[in-house]
């Protein structure tokens, strides 16, 4: 402190205005178009066709949510996006582990063949139409285990979770091993317990992954209204709005169950309802997001 | 020879507890990522899905002679490559003065609340910033056009999305927005990790807080954005399939058609299996060449610290 003040010139003052002046700039460009959607959402979405909707809702409604909140099949592909998440971030992390934890043992037999391949499908791979067909023949194309399977091995959480067994101290599993434990004892009970901030990083990266992912329902289970995920259905708000919009005949607005929304309106709500739960455990968990990146930047 | 032979079985034998914890992991990337390999015989047949993969013709090179006779392969191969190089710009100029600028701010309150809001789109999908970028480019009621209109910079609003011309830039400024604060990440690590005392020797010295940016702060960064730099360029063939299949429309396709957007719509869209997987080929050998160039090139300049 004693130093900055020592050292304050017109320099200082000036880069100072222009830090804080970029940084409230990128703020506001940041989170202004949320707001806006989020303001577009609560507004009666015949007066939002009118535009002019910044901040504020003009005529304030929860009409746009009882709307869309009112067609059950919201609720199912929420269903659907969270068993998704959960499932698929619990089984990814877990067998990440197991592998992490068997080619961070110097003395394993397989470990410098196993990274490899593991490694290697970092840099390549068999393209859209030979992983189609491959999912077909595996009979996984309209089932639910096309969101799990296909992702369970992941080459970057592997790394991640083996460098931060590494740097656990290693005499820990020597000494188990005099103790006569076994390799399953030793992982599930000493290394992982350990392990658990970064399992908890690769976790959340894992879950948001799984909520975000369209293009997969899209390619493989589009014929399956019943296995449709939230951000899905969105996907498909959003083309039909973008096909409609070259399309003449296309009405304005539809009325659904006695309440009058537009696609505008539908868009902006259907957009706040698939983040809103990223949003929501976000502040919570972005130290851990962070944690993460900065081990899987150490070298290997 | 005896001995050693015996030697492996009874180490596997004795490890076969750290084999069941991979192999079947080891198994299933087998199938999901290197079978898919095997589907490449496709691009030299003319697959007939009711025919089968055995029963359909063997075409030799005839689906690669089509793709570079078709003159929308080489659009999508410009496009893809344009947008690429675009983005590699803007996001390394984007991010790395964004770090600089953050690494200024000495409230931590503050920086510490910009940095946790500019990531924040970096978590969303691409279906919901698709969904944002509509709406703030909208030509009815997009803030940018009001704004452009009200300071007389336009006469009427642009329907930016609609218009092919405004797609090269429109992505790349997207992702921007999306990934700025994210890709900093990375470099502000990295300025953690210059001695402060250089700080302090360059300011007894005499040297401003420019003069200290420039002959410490970015010399600090620069094997990082050096790996970062080339990593990058071995990904050029990758511009983002999602968002760009999300924000192009039939009618900016000359300018937004990329080379997997292609292969989906020559593959699934019209059936042409063969015709897309040579497609889907040329586009992960020219990448895999990239990337593996790349990462000898980073591992000899980073004083063996390779990415992977």
């Amino acid at each position: 402190m004693q130093t900055s003040a020592k050292y304050r010139t017109t320099e200082d003052l000036v880069i100072d205005i222009v830090v804080y002046t970029v940084m409230i700039i990128v703020m506001i460009a940041t989170l202004y178009p949320f707001w806006n959607i989020l303001a577009i959402s609560l507004n009666d979405a015949l007066d939002s066709i009118r535009g002019g909707i910044y901040l504020w809702p003009r005529k304030f409604t929860l009409n746009n949510y009882r709307v869309i909140l009112s067609n059950p099949d919201i609720y199912h592909a929420t269903l659907i996006s969270v068993l998704r998440a959960v499932i698929g971030s619990l089984t990814n992390v877990l067998s990440c582990l197991m592998v992490a934890y068997a080619i961070s043992r110097k003395d394993y037999i397989f470990r410098r063949f196993i990274s490899k391949v593991i490694v290697f499908t970092m840099y390549f791979s068999g393209g859209l139409i030979p992983t189609y067909l491959l999912m077909k023949n595996l009979h996984l194309v309209g089932t639910f285990w096309v969101y799990i399977l296909p992702g369970m091995v992941s080459a970057f959480n592997i790394i991640v979770i083996r460098s931060y067994i590494d740097g656990l101290p290693q005499s820990l599993i020597e000494s188990a091993k005099i103790d006569g434990a076994s390799e399953y004892r030793i992982l599930f009970q000493i290394i992982m317990p350990l392990c658990l901030p970064v399992l908890a990083t690769v976790t959340l990266w894992v879950a948001v992954g799984q909520w975000n992912a369209w293009f997969d329902t899209f390619l493989y289970n589009s014929g399956k209204p019943e296995l449709s995920t939230l951000q899905f259905e969105l996907q498909k708000i959003l083309q039909s709005v973008q096909s409609a919009s070259t399309n003449p005949d296309f009405s304005a607005s539809l009325t659904s169950s006695g309440r009058t929304v537009t696609p505008t309106a539908i868009r902006a709500t259907m957009t706040v309802v698939a983040t809103l739960p990223i949003l929501f455990v976000y502040p919570f968990l972005q130290r851990y997001f962070i944690h993460g990146l900065t081990i899987g930047s150490i070298k290997e | 020879m005896q001995s050693s032979k015996k030697g492996i079985w009874a180490t596997i034998y004795n490890q076969r507890q750290l084999i069941v914890l991979t192999f079947p992991f080891l198994i299933m990337v087998l199938i999901f990522n290197y079978f898919p390999l095997w589907g490449w015989l496709l691009a030299f047949k003319d697959y007939k899905p009711y025919l089968g993969f055995q029963n359909s013709e063997w075409v030799g090179f005839k689906n690669f002679a089509d793709l570079f006779s078709d003159v929308y392969f080489f659009q999508a191969l410009r496009n893809t490559l344009v947008i690429s190089c675009l983005k590699l710009i803007f996001n390394f100029l984007s991010s790395i003065t964004f770090a600089i600028l953050l690494n200024e701010i000495k409230n931590m309150l503050f920086k510490r609340t910009v940095q946790t809001i500019s990531y924040l789109p970096h978590f969303v999908s691409w279906v919901v910033a698709a969904n944002i970028v509509y709406t703030v480019l909208s030509p009815d009621y997009g803030i940018i056009n009001e704004l452009l209109v009200k300071f007389h910079i336009l006469k009427e609003p642009i329907n930016f999305l609609g218009e092919p011309q405004y797609f090269w830039f429109i992505a790349p400024i997207t992702e921007v927005w999306k990934e700025m604060g994210w890709n900093a990440i990375i470099y502000l690590a990295a300025m953690t990790n210059i001695d402060p005392q250089l700080y302090e020797a360059a300011s007894i010295d005499g040297a401003g807080r420019l003069k200290r940016i420039w002959y410490i702060t970015l010399p600090g960064i620069l094997p990082t954005v050096k790996i970062l730099l080339i990593m990058n360029v071995g990904w050029i063939l990758n511009a983002g399939f999602e968002q760009m299949y999300l924000l192009q429309r039939p009618s900016t396709l000359d300018y937004s058609d990329i080379l997997e957007t292609y292969i989906l719509r020559y593959g699934i869209g019209s059936g042409r299996w063969s015709y897309a997987t040579a497609a889907g080929i040329f586009n992960s050998v020219v990448s895999l060449i990239l990337v593996t160039t790349a990462n000898r090139i980073a591992s000899k300049i980073g004083e063996g610290e390779r990415v992977f």
